[in-house]
């Protein structure tokens, strides 16, 4: 049989691996059809409505529900007491500690869910939640982690014994009542040794300030129990549905068999979703109690205030290098602000994430790491905000560093950074911290990079600026920004990585149908990164059947395999691997298929695209549409019927993106305006699986770093008062405050991943914040800055101006 | 709560009568009364166009629009804007362009462009811009909304010649 189409078109036919296939989600959602949460709707459907506390922390004396219950439309109000008896008033968080659903006694921060009204509609929800009366008698307030650590008032007061002692956290010994854990990495002594002894130390603090993921559509649940066959249906905002089952059936006492966990279309998530929140045990609670579906869904003020801020980590640095700038140690404490409950969303253990990921892309011989975890009466969460665990925070510390070390030795920060990265012959590279870096070429990346901007250029006309700044010829002054990351991400192999004692595997399953066509289900859930394009992408590759007829669901716990999520980019690094291998086991199969039925031994056809051939005679073929037919409808000896395969994926280790960051920033020093006219961002993430996501990918991520870096933060007053509840005050750019950017790659495959990919949605974020900061940071370095503390809003960037003399 | 009264809308070409109290929103009574849930809620504030619909010609966010103002109106959704079978040159344009991720904004977004385009039909990328900052995105960085709306332009106005 000879073949009609060139091999070329068959691969164009695939819309496998390295295509910019467009995605296949568009049409639902550009035509108002998504299925988001808040679209739900169920007969008899009630609404959920939270009391919360305005208070910071203050005792809870009497709550009183009658007025509310009298008005018509009110089903129920649960209060701490009615989830007692069910044991649910408390629930485990993710980070080993436990966390109230509603008030029991007291409460430890503004927004704090009090009471749960159950109501006929959202409008008579919301009345009724005005009508509950809640008695409170105000406590000291601790929004300072320095000073919650010298304080005796008692936040917790849970977590101490009977005779004032205190117990061991889940992370171990506890210094004060107000301290959750000290969680160490690296050798001390031998890092403070190099450091005291060093040519040149650089010394820095910095506060890397709360913020919040704010995806735009808020958290949200749907629960429905059936009482007539004990099956509980819970949709909601899940990044880890799977792991919300689990948690679900240990806290409610149902067999897990007879849940059902739901995400659907989910409007992003960033991290914000990853948690599990009072409102889905209180619209399961109150499922229960009223026999009929309940909606919970947040408004944004609920969001910002109560489900998961990220970063507050107060982080203190000493670098040492010798005179001609070789780094020799690096020395890094963090005071962590985890507010009222410890609710981070880290593998079990590491209670600081990834932060031991912080001596960067450099060749450091000595590190030590330490991380203290305090209690503030401040929101909990402590979520992974568009990063692998706490990466932003230390690439943002070692970004920073390097920045402080370049000032100390009077040296191009480029260069500086040049002379100090891994070198491509060293990977596999184990850092000081412990981490083994699995592949990298840092320094055609930073060379690329450089020259695609024309860094010398650059640096010139800074200079020039700088002289006409003082020679008063202008009022603007100019910044190079560089950051040069290295994620960690792809949690995680199951022997160092779980939460809650599960292990961080993922999965794919795929059956093949007997025309040719597949559907494959993943552990895995899509939050807007175009999982039914891509992996459909990659199984196309593998098993040679078209993208185009390759169905990918996630996120129902009932038909997907069991998977550990969508967060920290372990999708493609984790289930990405599961789909390779599981297509993988496809292949096999049906390459026996193919030689029964070509009457050659097994080993005699190879695989071409979409088809076995025999090897050395290319038109004697089985085409996988044809294999696919015949493993259903011929009887093959020694093999069963069918084509499916199923891959549960523990990886070998994690993966290292990395990337390099030019923002070419002008600051009006009279406004605090920042203006980026130029940003370059060259990622490496292995093999690319489909350029145009990526692409948007990295939009999407240095936008939400500019955010962050410029002016997004949760501030609190003294009270405990949030600042920025709303999105007046929360900042979110717009189109009209957000560049266009340029995009580039290198291309460094991991080599323990089945197809080489590193996963991308994070690194521009992590790269991201650094290379705005450090942009800001540098346009001042000639006029005296050292380091000053984001957001650069115009009010701060001013005042930077104000305190160099600038204005004067 | 039962002053409730008498509204009339028509939405997407369809005449709509329900009973709504006084201080009841338009993307409410869209979202919950005629299941209409094209637009989205992002945060109720004005801030976030998600809610974005046309009413009477203009680009409002139907979070902050009580449905007592919106009495006797027209209103276009996104559901209004194409079909399956004839989709607007935005939603084609969006997904070649990749001009969308999440997907939360995107109703909004197409609607608030597709008025920007009776409005202005050959935008400058400025223009684009400014004329979607109510529109807030997370996840696109808007690089690709702004290359889609202005590639939808050139398109409409490529097929307005070629009528001509
Ligand atoms: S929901 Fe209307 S502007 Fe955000
Ligand atoms: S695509 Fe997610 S908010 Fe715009």
């Amino acid at each position: 049989m000879k073949d009609e189409i060139t091999r070329e078109d068959r691969v164009a036919n695939l819309k496998g691996m390295g295509c910019s296939r467009k995605r296949v989600e568009d049409a639902r959602f550009t035509q108002g059809k998504g299925n988001y949460v808040d679209d739900i709707k169920l007969p008899g459907m009630l609404h959920g409505d939270f009391v919360r506390s305005p208070y910071a922390h203050a005792r809870v004396k009497s709550i009183n529900i009658d007025a509310a219950m009298a008005l018509p439309g009110v089903v129920a109000v649960l209060t701490a007491k009615d989830l007692e008896p069910l044991n649910l008033h408390w629930m485990p968080t993710l980070a080993g500690d436990k966390q109230m659903v509603l008030a029991d006694g007291k409460v430890l921060f503004q927004g704090q869910e009090v009471a749960f009204v159950v109501a006929s509609d959202r409008y008579v929800a919301a009345d009724a939640v005005e009508l509950v009366e809640v008695e409170y008698e105000e406590l000291e307030v601790i929004v300072d982690p320095f000073k919650s650590l010298q304080s005796d008032v008692v936040l917790r007061e849970d977590l101490v014994a009977e005779d004032g002692s205190i117990p061991n956290g889940a992370h171990g010994p506890r210094k004060h009542h107000n301290h959750i854990f000290t969680w160490e990495a690296g050798d001390l002594e031998a890092t403070e040794q190099v450091i005291d002894n060093a040519e040149v130390v650089a010394t820095e603090e910095m506060y890397y300030h709360r913020t919040h993921p704010c995806p735009l559509e808020t958290c949200g649940s749907v629960a429905s129990m059936d009482k007539v066959n004990g099956k509980l249906t819970l949709w909601g905002t899940f990044q880890a549905p799977h792991v919300v089952r689990t948690v679900a059936s240990l806290l409610s006492g149902i067999e897990e068999h007879n849940i059902r966990v739901v995400s659907p279309d989910i409007g992003g998530g960033f991290g914000n979703k990853v948690g599990v929140y009072p409102g889905y045990v209180c619209s399961i609670v109150a499922s229960i109690v009223t026999g009929v579906p309940v909606k919970w869904v947040e408004d944004r003020m609920e969001n910002l205030m109560s489900t998961a801020f990220a970063r507050d980590y107060w982080m203190k640095g000493k670098i040492s290098a010798t005179k001609d700038g070789k780094i020799t140690g690096l020395h890094c404490h963090v005071t962590a602000d985890h507010g009222a409950f410890d609710a981070c969303a880290d593998p079990t253990k590491f209670p600081a994430g990834f932060m031991n990921i912080c001596t960067g892309s450099y060749d450091i011989p000595v590190a030590y790491l330490g991380v203290d975890g305090v209690y503030t009466n401040k929101a909990p969460g402590g979520v992974s905000y568009r990063c692998s665990f706490r990466v932003t925070e230390a690439v943002y510390f070692i970004e920073r560093m390097i920045e402080v070390l370049a000032i100390e030795l009077n040296m191009d920060a480029a260069e500086l950074r040049r002379i100090n990265f891994i070198k491509k012959e060293q990977f596999p590279y184990t850092a000081a911290l412990g981490w083994e870096y699995d592949s990298g070429d840092y320094h055609t990346a930073w060379d690329k990079a450089l020259e695609a901007v024309d860094y010398k250029g650059l640096r010139a006309e800074q200079a020039q600026r700088v002289e006409d700044f003082k020679a008063g010829k202008t009022r603007k002054i100019m910044g190079v920004g560089l950051s040069f990351f290295t994620e960690i991400v792809g949690a995680g192999p199951v022997k160092n990585c779980d939460i809650l004692g599960m292990g961080m595997f993922d999965s794919c399953e795929i059956r093949i149908h007997p025309t040719g066509s597949a559907v494959a289900r993943l552990g895995t859930i899509s939050q807007g990164q175009g999982h039914a394009t891509t992996f459909a992408q990659i199984l196309a590759t593998e098993i040679g059947l078209s993208a185009e007829s390759i169905t990918i669901e996630e996120g129902d716990t009932d038909t997907a395999p069991y998977g550990l999520g969508t967060y920290g980019s372990r999708s493609t690094p984790v289930a990405g691997a599961a789909a390779a291998m599981a297509g993988r086991k496809i292949r096999a199969k049906a390459q026996m298929i193919a030689a029964y039925l070509l009457e050659v031994h097994d080993n005699d056809v190879e695989f071409d695209v979409d088809r076995f051939v025999v090897k050395g005679a290319p038109e004697r073929f089985k085409t996988m549409k044809e294999i696919a037919y015949a493993a259903y409808n011929q009887a093959i000896p020694g093999l069963e019927p069918g084509l499916e395969a199923v891959s549960y994926y523990d990886p070998p280790n994690m993966t290292y993106p990395f990337g390099a960051y030019v923002c070419v920033m002008d600051i009006d020093v009279d406004t605090g305006v920042p203006e980026i006219r130029r940003f370059y961002a060259l990622d490496d993430c292995g093999t690319r699986i489909n350029p145009m996501v990526i692409e948007g990918q990295i939009h999407g991520g240095l936008t939400e770093a500019l955010a962050v870096a410029l002016g997004q933060e949760i501030a609190y007053d003294d009270m405990g008062n949030v600042k920025t509840g709303t999105l007046m005050d929360f900042f979110l750019p717009t189109a009209w405050e957000v560049p266009n950017y340029e995009t580039d790659f290198t291309v460094t495959p991991s080599p323990h991943h089945p197809i080489g990919a590193k996963g991308v949605g994070e690194s521009p974020h992590v790269g991201g914040v650094p290379c705005f900061s450090n942009a800001v940071q540098d346009a001042f370095r000639p006029f005296g800055n050292r380091h000053t503390n984001m957001p650069h809003d115009h009010w701060r960037i001013w005042q930077t101006a104000n305190n160099l003399g600038m204005h004067d | 709560m039962s002053n409730k009264m008498h509204v009339k809308l028509n939405v997407n070409g369809q005449d709509h009568e329900f009973l709504a109290e006084p201080r009841e929103l338009l993307i409410y009574a869209l979202r919950e009364k005629l299941n209409i849930t094209g637009p989205h809620v992002g945060c109720e504030t004005s801030h976030c166009g998600a809610c974005t619909v046309t009413m009477n010609g203009k680009s409002v966010k139907s979070c902050t629009v009580f449905v007592a103002q919106a009495n006797g109106a027209e209103v276009t959704t996104i559901e209004g804007l194409g079909t399956p079978d004839a989709l607007h040159v935005l939603q084609e344009s969006f997904k070649e362009h990749h001009g969308l991720q999440c997907g939360f904004c995107t109703p909004g977004m197409i609607t608030r462009a597709a008025k920007l385009l009776e409005e202005n039909p050959n935008p400058t990328e400025e223009e684009v811009r400014f004329g979607i900052a109510g529109n807030i995105c997370r996840c696109t960085g808007y690089q690709n909304i702004v290359k889609s709306i202005l590639s939808a332009a050139s398109e409409l106005n490529a097929a307005k010649e070629a009528a001509q």
